[in-house]
């Protein structure tokens, strides 16, 4: 594997697990956000500053990047107790324009000209940047991600999710605490995120606020609703295929956000639950022949019970 | 500087403000649609009032024909995208216009569009005159903008308080069902009040574009930010909140940034207001609920 296709996958990687943080908070608990963008650019600089200002090792780095993270999501997600939908969607793409403003702004995060010479992890002492390793740590770290939102999906921490993205009001008369879960699911969500932020600055070496404006959060959200909001495989694919594709086609890359912003009003007008969620044309079709036959509908289930 | 000075730059600023979100808080009240993609039709608003003021040289000729333009964008947006999505959960058509914003500031980028560079609009001041007193002096330019904004203000409302489109729209922001069962022609309602919308912010794209002699692909994200932070503060869909606000915001900036604006740009500054503001007033200062 060629040193450009190995750096390829890296950031495919990256990005995988930053489309699967942003569908626990979106897809499982229901809260759109436009800032996601915000809680990858806090991991990144906190890991930066570990590393850089105080001269940490990538482990503590990665560690403090995604304990750190994690909190701030909790705190930043508070404005979701108050607001719902647009008003969400709104406050979230607030956080992502100050988060970004206090990076390049605050002579501590190096402003507009970042933080550079991040040093390259080490296992047993030997370090590495580049090549097979950080490839392998990558893709440890999205399974780690999928690990998680696996668990989240088969428990009762997802049912909860699943209630409150449905009706909030119900979820209160069944006893579920929709502001707690709202928080964790911001938390939980933000700490994936930073994470995949500590993994994106040591693979490059540096951080600069630019990366983490709101378009980026954009770009993460349209890989989720392409994928399949509130799917396990969705976001996967979707990430691999919208973050992939501009690498590899030079159209793509001249073009990247008019086709990101063409795919979306396409599958909102086709395809709303996303390219292989369920219920889609594609998934459909495609796991047509693991079904078994049954003649019952989901309606005449629920009638007999 | 001083007071009167002070206050006569932020009303120029807040008209620009007033035509800008005027649009987006009409779509809101209606279809309870966030249209994102409203910066869209700000920037080829613009755009349109910078070819047609090439091939016309005449300013108003230009603001028309940007205006009918930006208008007819709107009803394209509107039939072509969110006409389906009406009954759609409500992350649908916020997912979509999402995607219109992105794809149009992207393509307007493009070489045969409008470039990646900024281009002048050397209009001056459309004939105005340039007031000068010992307080305040206003340069032509601010005299254009004030002006075409009352204008346009008066219209808009006249045309709410005295025709049956008014009529019609008020009945569809109260409850879209019941307007269309008491027959209120839905569509071409909704059509019209996205026409209006999508024309003032086209205006308001010529405007500051004149105002600054420079229109460029990437214009309209920044207004429309300030577009989203001024609906929030004047209530969703509340038209008299939206010049309220807009004033609000205009003389804020004016008057704070120059005492705290060292620790952050102006543009957090209006960001953390809005968060603040979400946070603890989210209807607004004259929204209702």
């Amino acid at each position: 594997m060629s040193e450009y296709l190995i750096s390829v996958a890296v950031f495919v990687g990256i990005w995988v697990s930053l489309a699967l943080s942003l569908n626990i908070l979106t897809g499982y608990a229901g809260q759109v956000s436009l800032g996601h963008a915000a809680f990858f650019g806090i991991g990144a600089y906190v890991s930066a500053v570990l590393a850089v200002r105080y001269g940490q090792s990538f482990w503590v780095d990665f560690t403090g990047a995604i304990l750190i993270t994690g909190l701030a999501g909790t705190i930043l997600g508070l404005p979701s107790l108050r607001v719902r939908h647009d008003f969400l969607v709104l406050a979230t793409m607030g956080i992502n324009f100050v988060v970004v403003a206090l990076f390049k702004y605050v002579d501590f995060f190096g402003g507009a000209m970042g933080l550079v010479n991040i040093p390259a992890p080490t296992l047993f002492g030997q370090p590495f940047r580049g090549g097979l390793p950080y490839l392998l740590l990558t893709v440890a770290y999205v399974f780690f991600a999928w690990l998680v939102s696996w668990y989240i999906s088969k428990t009762w921490v997802g049912l909860a999710f699943q209630t409150i993205r449905l009706d909030e009001d119900a979820a209160a008369a069944v006893g579920v605490s929709s502001p707690r879960f709202k928080i964790y699911a911001f938390g939980i969500s933000a700490a994936l995120a930073g994470g995949a932020g500590s993994l994106y600055g040591h693979f490059i070496g540096s951080v600069f606020p630019d990366t983490f404006v709101f378009v980026e959060s954009i770009a993460i959200l349209s890989m989720v609703v392409f994928g399949g909001v509130g799917t396990l495989r969705g976001p996967i694919v979707g990430a691999i295929i919208l973050k992939a594709a501009p690498e590899m086609l030079r159209f793509v890359q001249d073009y990247r956000f008019t086709i990101y912003g063409a795919l979306l009003v396409l599958m909102m007008l086709f395809q709303p639950m996303g390219l292989i969620g369920d219920d889609s044309w594609l998934w459909r079709n495609l796991t047509r022949p693991f079904r078994r036959q049954t003649k019952t509908s989901p309606e005449s289930q629920e009638a007999s019970q | 500087m001083p007071f009167l000075q002070n206050l006569s730059n932020a009303l120029v600023l807040a008209c620009t403000y007033i035509l800008m979100a005027m649009g987006l808080s009409m779509v809101y009240g209606v279809l309870k649609i966030l249209h994102v993609a409203h910066a869209a039709v700000y920037t080829i608003g613009a755009f349109v009032g910078l070819l047609a003021y090439g091939w016309f040289g005449n300013f108003w000729i230009a603001l028309l024909v940007a205006m009918a333009a930006s208008g007819l964008m709107g009803v394209l947006i509107y039939r072509g995208v969110y006409f389906y999505m009406l009954d759609a959960p409500r992350t649908v058509p916020l997912i979509a216009s999402i995607g219109l914003f992105v794809m149009f500031t992207d393509l307007l980028q493009k070489d045969f569009l409008m470039g990646p560079y900024q281009q002048a609009l050397p209009v001056g001041g459309a004939g105005m005159p340039r007031i000068r007193t010992e307080y305040f002096s206003m340069t032509p330019k601010q005299i254009l903008i004030v002006l075409v904004t009352v204008v346009l203000l008066a219209l808009v409302y006249l045309i709410l308080s005295r025709t049956r489109i008014g009529l019609g729209w008020k009945a569809a922001a109260m409850d879209r069902e019941m307007a269309s069962a008491v027959g209120v022609n839905l569509n071409l309602v909704v059509a019209l009040n996205f026409f209006l919308g999508s024309a003032l912010a086209g205006a308001a794209g010529v405007l500051v574009g004149v105002y600054n002699n420079s229109v460029f692909a990437t214009m309209g994200d920044l207004p429309s930010y300030k577009a989203f932070i001024i609906i929030v503060l004047g209530g969703m869909g509340s038209l008299p909140g939206v010049i309220v606000a807009s004033l609000i915001l205009a003389i804020a900036e004016n008057f704070l940034v120059a005492s705290v604006g060292y620790v952050l740009p102006r543009d957090a500054i209006a960001f953390l207001i809005l968060i603040l503001m979400l946070m603890f007033k989210p209807h607004g200062l004259l929204g209702q609920e």
